[in-house]
């Protein structure tokens, strides 16, 4: 058997010699989430070509043999019934459907990405003693930021995780629709704002690679990219210093004027970041004068405030480019002991 | 309060001369182009006097065949404002690289693939669609005309007024930079706040009204007006389709109303539908959108699959194999088509259960469509084939298509589609089957009807370049698409940093420019079959020795389709009445009672239009007086009591003398 399984397993890999030209970078990735998802991108195709290739080479063989001027085929206008030739036509599809299905059910739940991984790569499994590195994504118009709750920092538009070390991203978005998507570390999730996504991932190589929304979210999208480094262990900590050394705070207000729409921006680092910001950006409050949503949603849970529930709205003004700007409304913090009108942000910003 | 009053906004609204693109110079040139066409156009309609012709004969014609034949005119006509804004794109990602920042600024870029996806989905495709059904299928089932006939002209002109909406935006203000399905916060008035997305909603609310009718019409006329003898399992596979495709229609378009609806009341009266504040949830949207959007793609493709059929049965001169399992196919994947839409955002985080569902269901609809596959092959299988272009269309459709079959169910494995999502690949996959299978269908169709519509072939040699032209400009347009996906890049992008990726471009920009010389041969193939018309004319009605009832009359048929109401015993109904040595009746004609032409649809669908542009720029004064204008011009109609006239004995036997003269000199 051992040939014929070497003989498998490079008909597998023809596809992928013949792009070899190109970086397929989805066949051949660095990490063993996408790994295992080109994978079965390549199983897939084999399992459907098994029909498709038959089926084209028929249309050529039939549309070339029965040709009207081949006077010698055979030609039986009214033949158009077989039942063994319907079972067949029924049962072949299902047949390949019946083992795509199966090899689906079993990969979408080994590969869910809120599933923490269970495995390094094909050889190592993840031991319970290691403790997955959490990095919080927030994608913003047009830049994105990573906090390390861990490590207490925070990057724009620079990513960095220690090669072989599950990572567990939190994801969500300030404003509009993105997709988180590093292509050599595994498949996308997408970015929303007031909810959260989660990717579990590992990255097996050291390198630089590439990282960008694949979800379209407006004028700024195309330079939506930023850089992810696998790292030794080692230079990890050096990349996290460097954040440090640069000893900034990421404040509410910072991120606030961070938050408004930009291009191209260059990296930032964070040295500390404002205790918790990244609630705040899922729950849309880091301007104080906002209601959470955790809170709405909690009052809501409760009955809600009825009619008084509408005292607590507030007008914002949309950015409008050129027009006359737009207005749309927000709730509005409840009021507490030290701020008994509601309306005394526990920040003001230079917005309001 | 009334202090506020400001009369100039209440009839302007937003609008100003701000709102035309004179800083744009490429708009600026399309427009002035524009207009000169425009007004060459009217001054020869004006110079032949044609435009008494034009109201009696088309505009206000209730004859299910022109408005056929208008939809499709419509169709192609959108198809080459659709193609230029491919070629657009495809020049903008061939060239911006690195430094070269490309010719389109983001905001233009943006708006341009949101017209082209808008454009291409609902006016090319859904009027090719409709515009076929509604010439063959009354013919097809032998009947005389729709079940409305006054409906159909209303839903044609919603319809065209709609395009018409979409095409303004061009030189009054602009397009929605959203994507052509618009999903919010991003087309919200928070991140939308110009007209953009008003054209968007307006355009679709309009049309949409016109699609459900027409919907309504085809249901109501392939349920009710069958010729006698004509059973649901004698029907012509096309008609079995067109009917399926309409169940569609009208089950699914009342959803994208109703979602859009919800859009524009957030953004015209800041409700929280699908905000991020105030407990919105656009997820809600994307869910409805796709439960309309799924539907929508199979409302498209089982026509194409109908034609597929009656072409694949006649060129191959044998009856279709498997007619019980072909509908089988065809209703199970109406079904079907209800339970797969969650397959458009498994990347949104839905547990692994769920995307696991929808990815197998997405799979189970590829067995229905596999088996038609087989059953077109079979049909070919011993039969004697004769590649008229009709046929070269169906064998290019059978390769390419399953090629984008197998890409699609491979998207449909949710961890698969984690990597390939919004990726170019997807753009190839869907491209592969809307390309290969629609639009090559529909051409295919427009072929092969042509005759019955105009009484003469379209030339074969122009035919051809046009099919050869498409079908290898497909390959060279949206392969290198598929590698690229497969490299990881997304789409919508205007711009790229990796040099590497531009050869691939490059490549899918020429295969834009055969596809472009595709359509320039479809196009003179139009002009030189007017031309040499007299030598492609078909005397017999029947000139690809046809199977079903459409080709028993004359090309083009008389007003009234058939002077005696056929009576069918088989599913090949002519080929069973040419076997049986069917006889024509040549006397014994009576009167014929028909509907007549009234021009309240163009009028009722011109005020929408107004109202619609009126409510894009927030009119409010126009607005109301328009709503009360189409109000009242909807109630007049009501009261024209003047809606049918009977056409002739006398004119029915002059008619169809000719014909039996015009048989008798070409035996």
């Amino acid at each position: 058997m051992p040939p014929l399984k070497h003989l498998s397993r490079l008909l597998l890999l023809a596809p992928a010699l013949l792009l070899a030209g190109c970086n397929t970078v989805l066949l051949n990735p660095s990490g063993d989430i996408a790994a295992q998802q080109g994978k079965l991108i390549l199983v897939s195709t084999w399992l459907m070509l098994l029909i498709i290739v038959p089926v084209i080479v028929l249309i050529g063989l039939f549309a070339w043999r029965y040709r009207a001027s081949n006077r010698a085929a055979r030609y039986e206008p009214d033949w158009d019934h077989s039942t063994q030739l319907e079972l067949i036509i029924w049962a072949a599809p299902l047949l390949i459907i019946i083992a795509l299905g199966a090899v689906t059910w079993i990969s979408t739940h080994t590969l869910d990405p809120y599933r923490p991984l269970g495995r390094i790569d094909a050889t190592r499994q993840v031991t319970p003693d290691v403790k997955p590195l959490v990095v919080e994504v927030v994608a913003l118009d047009w830049k994105w930021l990573f906090l390390y709750p861990e490590q207490g920092i925070a990057v724009v538009n620079d990513l960095a995780a220690p090669v072989d070390r599950p990572i567990q991203f939190k994801i969500t978005a300030s404003s509009v629709m993105n997709a988180f998507y590093i292509p050599e570390l595994a498949g996308m999730i997408y970015a929303m704002p007031g909810m959260q996504t989660q990717l579990h991932a590992v990255i097996n190589k050291p390198g630089e690679f590439e990282g960008f929304s694949s979800n379209y979210s407006g004028a700024g999208f195309s330079g939506m990219r930023f850089r992810f480094h696998g790292l030794g262990n080692a230079d990890f900590d050096k990349w996290v210093q460097a954040a440090k050394a640069d000893g900034k705070e990421l404040t509410r207000a910072d991120y606030l004027k961070l938050e408004q729409p930009s291009e191209r921006e260059p990296v930032r680092r964070y040295a500390t970041v404002a205790p918790g910001l990244y609630d705040a950006i899922l729950n849309r409050c880091v301007d104080a004068s906002k209601m959470c949503m955790s809170e709405m949603m909690a009052i809501d849970a409760g009955g809600g405030l009825g009619r008084q529930g509408i005292e607590g709205v507030k007008a914002r003004e949309a950015a409008a480019d050129g027009g006359t700007p737009r207005t749309y409304y927000v709730a509005a913090a409840l009021c507490t002991v030290a701020d008994p009108t509601g309306t005394q942000p526990v920040l003001r910003t230079s917005k309001n | 309060m009334l202090d506020h009053l400001d009369l100039t906004k209440l009839v302007f609204g937003r609008l100003s001369w701000n709102a035309i693109p004179f800083h744009e110079p490429i708009l600026l040139v399309t427009f002035i182009a524009v207009c000169l066409g425009g007004v060459g156009v009217v001054a020869l309609v004006t110079r032949y006097r044609l435009w008494g012709y034009l109201w009696r004969d088309w505009i206000t014609s209730i004859d299910h065949k022109k408005i056929g034949i208008m939809y499709v005119i419509l169709g192609l006509v959108m198809l080459l404002r659709g193609f230029a804004d491919a070629v657009m794109m495809r020049a903008q990602q061939a060239v911006s690289f690195g430094e070269n920042v490309g010719y389109l600024p983001p905001h233009h870029y943006d708006q341009i693939f949101t017209a082209h996806g808008v454009i291409m989905i609902f006016f090319v495709a859904m009027p090719l669609v409709t515009g076929l059904m509604n010439f063959v299928v009354p013919l097809q089932i032998g009947a005389r005309d729709v079940a409305f006939p006054f409906l159909n002209n209303f839903s044609f002109w919603m319809t065209a007024f709609g395009a018409g909406l979409t095409m303004a935006s061009l030189f009054v203000g602009e397009f929605a930079r959203t994507g052509w399905l618009a999903y919010p916060p991003l087309s919200g008035i928070a991140f939308s706040p110009d007209v953009g997305v008003d054209y968007y909603i307006w355009s679709l609310q309009i049309a949409g009204v016109g699609t459900l009718l027409s919907g309504v019409n085809l249901v109501a006329t392939i349920v009710k007006m069958r010729a006698p003898g004509m059973t649901m399992m004698k029907m012509p596979v096309f008609t079995w389709t067109a009917l399926c495709t309409n169940v569609l229609i009208v089950a699914a378009f009342p959803v994208l109303t109703a979602v859009l609806a919800l859009l524009s009341l957030d953004r015209t009266v800041g409700t929280n539908f699908f905000t991020n504040d105030l407990g919105g949830n656009a997820m809600m949207y994307v869910n409805l959108i796709w439960i309309w959007g799924h539907p929508e793609v199979y409302i498209l493709v089982l026509p194409a699959f109908g034609i597929f059929s009656e072409v694949v049965s006649t060129f191959s001169g044998k009856r279709l194999f498997g007619y019980a399992s072909m509908v089988y196919a065809t209703v199970v994947i109406t079904i079907l088509s209800y339970l797969v839409w969650l397959h458009h955002f498994f990347t949104m985080g839905s547990g692994a259960s769920v995307n696991s569902f929808f990815g197998i269901t997405t799979m189970i609809i590829s067995i229905p469509t596999g088996a038609k596959i087989f059953n077109w092959l079979f049909t070919m299988y011993r039969g004697r084939i004769r590649f008229e272009v009709p046929m070269l269309w169906t064998v290019g459709f059978m390769v390419t298509f399953v090629i984008g079959g197998m890409t699609g169910v491979l998207l449909a494995v949710p961890p698969a589609d984690f990597v390939l999502h919004n990726s170019l690949f997807l753009i190839a996959h869907f491209h592969n089957v809307i390309i290969g299978g629609v639009l090559f269908g529909m051409l295919a169709g427009i072929t092969y009807w042509f005759p019955k519509a105009f009484g003469y072939k379209l030339d074969p040699f122009w035919g051809k370049c046009s099919f050869w032209f498409w079908q290898i400009g497909f390959f060279f347009a949206f392969m290198p698409l598929y590698v690229l996906g497969l490299m990881g890049v997304t789409r919508r992008l205007s711009h790229f940093d990796d040099p590497s990726l531009q050869v691939w471009f490059v490549i899918a920009a020429f295969g834009a420019f055969l596809i472009a010389l595709g359509i320039a041969s479809f196009l003179v193939q139009l002009v030189v079959s007017f031309i040499r018309r007299e030598q492609l004319r078909d005397t017999t009605g029947d000139p690809w020795n046809g199977r079903t009832l459409e080709w028993s009359t004359a090309s083009p048929p008389p007003s009234y389709n058939f002077a005696f109401t056929p009576v069918v015993h088989d599913n090949d109904a002519w080929y069973d009445m040419k076997a049986n040595k069917f006889e024509r009746p040549t006397s014994g004609f009576i009167p014929i009672h028909m509907p007549k032409n009234t021009g309240a649809g163009f009028i009722i669908a011109g005020l929408a239009a107004a109202v619609g542009f009126a409510l894009i720029w927030q009119m409010w004064l126009p607005a109301v007086l328009g709503f009360a204008a189409m109000m009242a011009a909807i109630i007049v109609h009501t009261f024209n009591y003047k809606r049918d006239f009977h056409i002739g004995a006398d004119e029915v036997v002059r008619t169809e003398n000719a014909r039996t003269q015009l048989l008798a000199a070409h035996v």
